[in-house]
């Protein structure tokens, strides 16, 4: 009971996390809504897990926070170069 | 509770769909293609295929954004208004869609025990894999141990194109580099 109730606010928060990626007015609140989907995606397996009393689904969770990390800072990365030499239209 | 979390994501998935072809803005289209693909990721989670779901969340998650971002680098970052209406391509997608869905009917139940698939090959896996090489996933055990060789050549190609791309990328940069700037 409890982890449904968990797994179905981590639902909510993806959503809310979305209103922002879908509204963000700037790139950073896109980024930031796009790691907090990660995140949430990740601990809604660790909760979804649990639910369904498969544990080892807390690999594959961790190694989605692994991938969510480097991807933001892939992205982030890519926008510092982007800033120190602009070329063209910038967004 | 599985149906409510299928329900949500699905729903989730086509929110983040139709943004995607209504937006103009493509960096935002590219962060929501990259959460499009973690939802389709958590789906395949779900739906307990684990490696399908890695593959979904390292290549269009992780890997993908990036390439897009660097090819909207060199292309620019709004996309220009549509110059015919899109009624024909719209129609031609539901006719598709339809067809799959028809086809789909024919497919066994989803977990089906007497399903063709599950009487092939599999009981052979199911039972060996276990004494054979003791990995408690069997999928991953095929892919990882009874076809070893086979993702291993596969991971040669990858790699040899991604050193291909590399190499053609760096070359280019240069060349862009020195007439600009003197540094």
């Amino acid at each position: 009971m409890m982890f449904a109730a968990a797994a179905i606010a981590m639902l909510a928060t993806t959503a809310l996390a979305m209103v922002r990626a879908l509204a963000g007015p700037t790139v950073f609140d896109r980024i930031a809504a796009l790691n907090m989907v990660g995140t949430k995606v990740t601990l809604l397996i660790v909760a979804a897990g649990f639910l369904i009393d498969r544990t080892d689904y807390l690999d594959i969770a961790l190694t989605y926070a692994l991938i969510n990390f480097i991807g933001t800072v892939a992205v982030l990365r890519f926008y510092r170069v982007e800033a120190e030499n602009p070329r063209g239209d910038s967004a | 509770m599985n149906l409510v979390l299928d329900i949500a994501l699905l729903a989730l998935m086509g929110i983040v769909a139709i943004a995607i072809i209504r937006l103009r803005d493509l960096v935002a289209v590219t962060m929501l293609a990259s959460i499009y693909s973690l939802l389709a990721a958590t789906m395949f989670v779900i739906l307990d295929a684990a490696d399908v779901a890695f593959t979904e969340a390292a290549v269009g998650a992780g890997i993908s954004t990036v390439l897009m971002l660097a090819a909207l680098n060199l292309t620019g970052f709004t996309e220009k208004a549509p110059l015919r209406s899109a009624f024909v391509p719209v129609l031609i997608v539901i006719a598709t869609g339809l067809v799959l869905g028809y086809g789909m009917m024919d497919l066994p139940r989803y977990g089906d025990p007497s399903a063709p698939i599950h009487l092939h090959v599999a009981p052979k896996y199911l039972q060996d894999t276990g004494p054979e090489i003791g990995i408690p996933n069997v999928v991953t055990a095929v892919l990882a141990s009874y076809r070893g060789y086979d993702t291993l050549g596969e991971t040669t190609v990858i790699f040899t194109a991604g050193l291909g791309v590399t190499l053609l990328l760096s070359g280019r940069r240069r060349r862009r580099a020195t007439p600009e700037s003197s540094s």
